[in-house]
């Protein structure tokens, strides 16, 4: 069942054809890497979808409901949700009550004003389970701008995770990590999005981590797409390798 | 008919005053990314500094035409305490905002007082040099050559402006700066002697703005936050850190100013804010606008 | 071994809320050994804690800095002197429970514009449309008072219950009117503690610390920080409503952005990043405004001067730096 498409979606900055015409199908339940190099134009692809940019032509449709020029929150209460390459956090607020934010927001309980937010025992669970699942809740007191680099990542991803999305963009959510810390998360958020049944499109560079975490691999190249399969398919695409490795294969 | 003309010409006078103060505080965010909310007060000083020299040499004995000489002094002693008052200001360019406004908002209060207590509560004026030029007639009506040496100022102070910005090596440095602090700091410019120049320039011009205004009118307290105010009207609606802006904001707020005064005196004021709001309401960054 | 939180924790709550009753006790018993003008100050000073208390949902908890607060307490103070000129209203409750909506609405219209713009920008707007309602109040003199301001007279307290006539009206009347305003400081300062702990307190933070993070949350940033705006003036307009009374007069002053100056730099000096900053910074501006304005003509230039020092030197403002310094003395709390 398709739960996104694209139609020639385009944008353009000045001469850079950021998105050319994409069409990109996403189906319910899958996980997607979308993969390429720097400047492919994977985030700004990202950026038009969760509605941070505004294309110049093309329409998306979201379970049949074009979105193409909703406003952020009327995505997000779609069912669209997305974390960040660069980790956005609300620094100054503790971890606990940065997720906290995303399940108010979600249950509409957020324009509470007569109530304590502490005092609310639904969410405080709710909260808790999250941050288990996300293996953070030993540092659920802690300002989230004293986390390490891997906490960071995976608590930006748990803000976007707990608005209990129908479909979840990831924006290189293992860059700028350990290796180590590259598989907790991955294998967080594998987990996470498998148990939830939530559909979920990665940005990555690290071929290891799409090759094994991927049912899906969609690659980019210019604001095109190039290759479009399953890992396998992919990895036999010789355009891919060409792309990838800056040389052609030997025969 | 006449009528018109002089209408028209009084917009222009005013819109040259408004031009220097808005381009001043326009180069300044331009350059340093910050909002000087003190800009008003080094067009008061200007003005101050200035009738207070013509005062002086007139008492001296001075004949009234050499006074005009003591308009550039005016906006070169503003220049001077803008080169003083800027390195203290450096510090905070990288702050949050809330404490860039915060702390040129002191400044404001700082320098408000100070005006006070250097020239006390009276106003001064500068008459001499306005009478030093003839009264021309305008189609039966008279018309004071003065304001259309303004006007003329207002025209050569903002070609030579977009030629320094624009056409010489220091501008160049002037927009590296603006665009890339860091990387131009790293490719050798000094950074803080481009500071420094552009906020010199930025209080000359507003200085300028209040030298050439006090011959026409008095120099009072509070001058310098209805000047601030307009100032802002301006660069809301041409776009903060644009020449052009500053420019065509300058015009358009001084004719419907004109206009303003003549049909709605009570409330020019409020029509003014209210194309100010408009035009935040249709294009957030002004006309022009890069912020 | 992860900590329970789910439990709700009561005990600082319960700590605070004694430490809080504590400090409410303390103020009521003071009139009791300070002389009647030492009463008037204090009176004063809750009220600039008022006004601070408002004035910082705004900047300390939304991230928004205004220049323009004194439009909203000149016009909770010009209603009052309006409503007992124009309807010879002298009931203290009246004054509030009118004022209040008229302040609210006119929050309202002025958050509307301004919200649609940050930082800089809102500023700008915020300073622009207090001169105008300022010279609105200069211009229209035969309806303001012009300079000289409105004369408001005593009022009459809790329905009637207390009128203020006849020999020693003026200490009585202070005395009173003193609990009558910390009554009201103590039901904002609970109302402001409970907004600000609120999902929608953590929503203004949160939009304050990452606005685009907040948006992906799906909140609606304009209408959180419009409803903030409208709050805060509301609460700055009550202050100017229990102003008027005890003043006697109300001038064109009270609207002019050297006022909007001291709302800021009372809560820069208290601090703006806790919920005391702005009730010390009211309640020790008072003090200092009243001594140094007896002191100095240039007192705006005092203000200035302090005001860039605390800027460069302090600007968690007292309340902050004072945090600062007992959570370092205080020892580490082990994370479970």
């Amino acid at each position: 069942m398709i739960l996104l498409q694209t139609i020639d979606l385009s944008k353009q900055f000045g001469d850079v054809h950021a998105c050319d015409r994409v069409n990109f199908t996403v189906n319910k339940g899958e996980f997607l890497s979308l993969v390429g190099s720097n400047g492919a134009g994977k985030t700004s692809l990202v950026n038009l979808i969760s509605g941070h940019l505004a294309p110049d032509s093309g329409r998306i449709l979201f379970e049949g409901t074009d979105v193409t020029f909703a406003r952020i929150h009327e995505r997000i209460r779609a069912g669209i949700a997305r974390s960040f390459q660069i980790v956005n956090l609300f620094d100054a607020l503790t971890v606990f009550d940065n997720v906290a934010l995303s399940i108010f927001s979600r249950e509409r309980k957020i324009v509470k004003i007569a109530a304590l937010a502490d005092l609310d025992r639904d969410v405080r669970r709710e909260v808790l389970d999250v941050l288990s699942q996300f293996d953070l809740a030993a540092k659920s007191a802690v300002p989230a701008g004293g986390l390490a680099q891997g906490e960071r990542k995976l608590l930006d991803v748990a803000l976007a995770y707990a608005l209990r999305p129908k479909l979840l963009f990831l924006d290189e959510p293992t860059s700028g990590v350990s290796t180590r810390d590259k598989t907790q998360i991955m294998d967080i958020v594998s987990s996470v999005v498998r148990a939830g049944a939530v559909t979920a499109v990665i940005i990555e560079h690290d071929m290891d981590v799409v090759f094994r975490y991927s049912d899906r691999i969609v690659m980019m190249h210019e604001g095109k797409f190039l290759a479009d399969g399953t890992p396998e398919e992919i990895r036999a695409n010789k355009n891919v390798a060409n792309i990838l490795l800056g040389a052609p294969l030997s025969a | 008919m006449s009528i018109l003309i002089i209408q028209i010409l009084n917009s222009l006078f005013y819109a040259s005053v408004l031009f220097l103060i808005a381009a001043g505080l326009s180069l300044i965010f331009g350059v340093m990314r910050i909002v000087n909310m003190a800009h008003g007060s080094f067009y008061a000083v200007g003005a101050f500094v200035t009738a207070w020299l013509v005062g002086r040499a007139i008492a001296l004995g001075v004949p009234a035409g050499w006074t005009f000489l003591l308009i550039p002094v005016g906006a070169a002693v503003v220049a001077l305490l803008g080169i003083v008052i800027e390195p203290l200001l450096r510090p905070f360019y990288r702050r949050a905002e809330e404490y860039q406004l915060l702390v040129t908002f002191g400044l404001l209060l700082i320098l408000e007082d100070v005006i006070h207590l250097l020239w006390g509560g009276l106003p001064l004026s500068a008459d001499p040099v306005m009478d030093a030029l003839p009264i021309m007639r305008i189609g039966g009506l008279v018309y004071p050559a003065y304001n259309l040496v303004v006007i003329g100022v207002g025209v050569v102070a903002a070609l030579l402006l977009w030629a320094v910005i624009y056409r010489t090596k220091f501008g160049v440095m002037l927009r590296a700066t603006s665009q890339d602090r860091r990387m131009a700091s790293a490719l050798g410019l000094n950074v803080g002697l481009v500071y420094v120049s552009a906020f010199a320039i930025g209080c000359f011009m507003a200085g300028l703005g209040g030298a050439i205004i006090v011959p026409t009118q008095t120099a009072v307290l509070g001058m310098g936050i209805d000047a601030l105010i307009l100032a802002f009207v301006v660069v809301v609606i041409g776009g903060l850190g644009s020449l052009q802006g500053a420019l065509v904001g300058a015009l358009i707020v001084s004719f419907v100013r004109t206009a303003g005064i003549q049909f709605f005196p009570e409330i020019e004021l409020a029509v003014l804010y209210l194309i100010a709001a408009v035009v935040l309401l249709v294009k957030p960054t002004g006309l022009f606008g890069t912020a | 071994m992860t900590a329970d939180v789910s439990r709700v924790s009561y005990r600082p709550k319960l700590l605070l809320f004694a430490a809080a009753t504590l400090v409410l006790v303390l103020l009521a018993l003071l009139p009791l050994y300070i002389d009647l003008y030492q009463i008037q100050l204090l009176t004063y000073g809750l009220i600039a804690a008022i006004a601070a208390l408002g004035f910082n949902l705004l900047l300390g908890y939304t991230g928004l800095l205004s220049f323009g607060h004194s439009a909203f307490f000149g016009i909770g103070a010009y209603s009052v002197a309006f409503l007992l000129r124009d309807a010879g209203i002298s009931l203290m409750e009246f004054y509030i429970l009118i004022g209040l909506p008229i302040v609210a609405l006119v929050s309202a219209l002025l958050g509307y514009i301004c919200v649609r713009h940050t930082r800089i920008f809102f500023g700008i707007l915020t300073l622009a449309l207090s001169q105008v309602v300022w010279t609105l109040a200069y211009k229209f003199f035969w309806l303001t008072g012009g300079s000289d301001g409105l004369r408001v007279a005593r009022p009459n307290l809790l329905a009637g219950m207390f009128t203020f006539t006849g020999g020693g009206a003026f200490q009585r009347f202070i005395s009173a009117y003193y609990y009558y305003v910390l009554a009201v400081f103590a039901i904002c300062v609970v109302v402001m503690w409970v907004i600000v702990h609120s999902p929608f307190g953590k929503a203004l933070q949160a939009i304050r610390d990452n606005e685009t993070r907040a948006a992906f949350l799906g909140l609606r940033i304009r209408r959180f920080r419009w409803v903030a705006f409208l709050i805060s003036g509301t609460m700055t307009g009550l202050a100017g409503i229990l102003w008027v009374p005890l003043n006697g007069l109300t001038t064109p002053e009270v609207l002019y952005w050297t006022f909007s100056g001291e709302i800021v730099f009372m809560t820069l000096l208290g601090g703006f990043r806790n919920f005391t900053g702005p009730i010390v910074g009211g309640l020790l501006f008072t003090y200092l405004k009243t001594y140094a304005v007896a002191t100095t003509e240039y007192w705006q230039l005092l203000l200035g001067v302090v005001l860039v020092l605390l800027v460069m030197l302090l600007p968690t403002g007292i309340v902050g730096a004072l945090s600062a310094a007992t959570a370092k003395l205080r020892p580490k709390e082990k994370s479970a």
